[in-house]
């Protein structure tokens, strides 16, 4: 074999091994700095000193409480609901032949296509015309309906074998007794992933909470964190600190789960 | 987040169902009903109602005085309104610049940490990390980097001999700084997306071109663009449904700018937002939603016929 053959294999081996993680490593600490400038400027002192100052009146300011309470009630129970009636609507397109399946199918997929700025007014409209306005049902139940999640769970439910469903029929169970106890024990890989993504988007969630709670003291902690702007303008110390609370508990959900992500965008098909 | 809106693509794949026994078991119809109830009865009243209830708003005059039929008028208003079409100008650039932004970060990132190497998990999971934090935070966390005056990118400036500019105070470099932050926020989900097509072609394509003497760069141009063309067509598409919806975009054009300067940022659904809740004018903003959705669907229409391409997955 020829020198020249051989030297650009040899490159890009050298390329592989060193200089790709080195660069690699480079542009994600520059991608993630702007987080770690916000978490270094939350513990310090306008003078340029270390603190907890910052994060201790964070902690201790009963609004922001308040608002970080509001939306964990808000994402928890957005999540749970969303678990209830998107395993259920899987499980039924997934394990149930009905005239008509694939037209619902074809209908909950389509509502991904129809979002939020989109029917905003009109669902403003009919949330006031249901006197949802600053209530919490208001702010979770019209988010909670997209079909993503059945997707995701039908996609589970198809892949579980026959035989278990024949076992539980013939154990004489119903079809809700052969969801509930054949179904949902061995879901749960799919439930993590549906509640993971669900309760990440709902904590995230401004405009629609925005649009329909005036009330501060139902404000979610997205909307709530806004008004500090003008009150706390120029304290970047205090405004990095309430900021990286409202979102420590979406970091930490993350790293802590973030293969439950990846896995479910091979689950959906997307990878 | 994206995460949610990015599952579009699968309606586009209906897996089909197995086909067990022909047969009908007893009531499994009644069964279905009880099972799909909840999702049919949440999707009619705050989706499809509302869908159908924003055509029908736009051809009335909404506002607190009470409903009355306006015909076209709301329409007709459209094209004498400046702030309209000045909306319409601001959300086409910002979508020209975010759909190739976010299509070309996403991808150079997937290239570069595709292939498994020891540290691989960690910097795909700090790409990753701004995708996790909110819209509004990420908005508050860079107008805190670029505040005028002793902001660390004006600090940075300053150290190495330039006089930043006031990023958010200028138009131009206002919406410009929008783009850049919602790329920022983006890429690490769409890299991941992009992994996964990367990580379909088979690694003899590879083998046999290093063989025939392809250079990387060859290799990147005649196997890696063309094999993984249905997951940029993907990411290309998601691109222009956010970057025209405005979904994300006014996060941060409220948290950040407001608009401003000089209505330099204010996206089509954040001049909507205001018409509705800030004028109360409801039927001038339906008709501006219908109109936005109209041309979103037009241009991903135009983007299929372009690409000669209907599909997302080649073997499908």
């Amino acid at each position: 074999m020829s020198t020249t053959e051989a030297r650009p294999r040899m490159a890009s081996g050298a390329m592989t091994r060193f200089a790709r993680p080195l660069v690699a490593g480079l542009i994600a600490v520059i991608v993630v700095s702007p987080l770690v400038l916000m978490v270094m400027q939350a513990m310090r002192t306008d003078a340029g000193s270390w603190t907890l100052a910052n994060l201790q009146f964070a902690v201790a300011d009963s609004q922001v409480f308040r608002w970080l309470l509001n939306s964990l009630v808000v994402a928890v129970t957005s999540t749970v609901l969303v678990l209830v009636v998107h395993s259920m609507a899987g499980y039924a397109l997934a394990r149930l032949r009905f005239r008509g399946r694939e037209l619902v199918f074809l209908g909950v997929a389509s509502t991904m296509f129809v979002s939020l700025p989109v029917i905003l007014v009109p669902l403003f409209v009919i949330v006031r015309e249901m006197n949802l306005l600053n209530s919490f049902v208001g702010i979770v139940l019209p988010t909670i309906f997209g079909g993503f999640a059945t997707i995701l769970m039908r996609q589970f439910f198809i892949s579980v074998p026959a035989e278990l469903e024949e076992a539980a029929r013939l154990d004489g169970c119903g079809h809700f007794q052969t969801f509930v106890r054949v179904f949902l024990p061995i879901s749960r890989p799919a439930f993590v992933s549906v509640a993971v993504i669900n309760f990440l988007a709902s904590w995230n969630l401004f405009m629609w909470p925005l649009t329909i709670t005036s009330d501060s003291r139902l404000w979610v902690v997205q909307v709530g964190i806004t008004s500090f702007q003008t009150q706390y303008q120029g304290s970047w110390g205090y405004m990095m600190a309430v900021t990286f609370l409202s979102a420590l508990p979406t970091l930490v959900v993350f790293f802590i789960l973030q293969r439950y992500i990846v896995a479910s965008l091979k689950t959906s098909g997307i990878k | 987040m994206s995460i949610q809106g990015a599952a579009v693509v699968d309606s586009a794949r209906v897996t089909p169902v197995p086909s067990g026994r022909k047969r009908r078991r007893s009531g499994e119809g009644l069964a279905a009903t009880g099972f799909l109830a909840p999702l049919a009865i949440g999707v009619l009243v705050f989706i499809a109602a509302p869908t159908a209830l924003s055509v029908l708003m736009s051809f009335y005059d909404v506002s607190l005085g009470g409903i009355t039929f306006v015909g076209t008028a709301n329409y007709e208003r459209m094209l004498g309104d400046p702030l309209f079409w000045q909306s319409l100008r601001v959300t086409g650039v910002y979508a020209l610049l975010f759909i190739p932004g976010l299509t070309i970060a996403s991808l150079t990132l997937a290239l570069l940490v595709q292939a498994e190497f020891a540290g691989v998990g960690l910097w795909r999971a700090l790409l990753l990390a701004p995708n996790a934090v909110s819209l509004v935070a990420t908005a508050l966390v860079w107008r805190f980097l670029l505040a005028d005056g002793n902001g660390p990118l004006a600090v940075l400036g300053r150290k190495v001999g330039i006089d930043a500019p006031s990023w958010l105070g200028q138009p131009g470099w206002a919406l410009l700084m929008v783009v850049v932050i919602s790329i920022w926020a983006f890429m690490g989900f769409y890299m991941l997306v992009m992994i996964g097509g990367r990580q379909d072609i088979p690694s003899e394509l590879y083998e046999a071109a290093r063989i025939d003497g392809a250079r990387p760069l060859q290799q990147f141009w005649f196997i890696t663009l063309p094999m993984m063309r249905p997951t940029i067509f993907f990411v290309v598409l998601m691109g222009t449904v956010i970057g025209l919806t405005g979904l994300q975009s006014f996060d941060l054009v409220y948290v950040m700018t407001k608009g401003g300067p000089a209505n330099a940022t204010s996206v089509t659904l954040f001049y909507i937002y205001q018409q509705a809740f800030l004028y109360g004018q409801f039927g001038y903003a339906a008709a501006m939603s219908t109109v936005l959705v109209l041309l979103m669907l037009l241009t991903a229409v135009l983007f299929f016929r372009a690409t000669n391409s209907g599909r997302f997955d080649v073997d499908n």
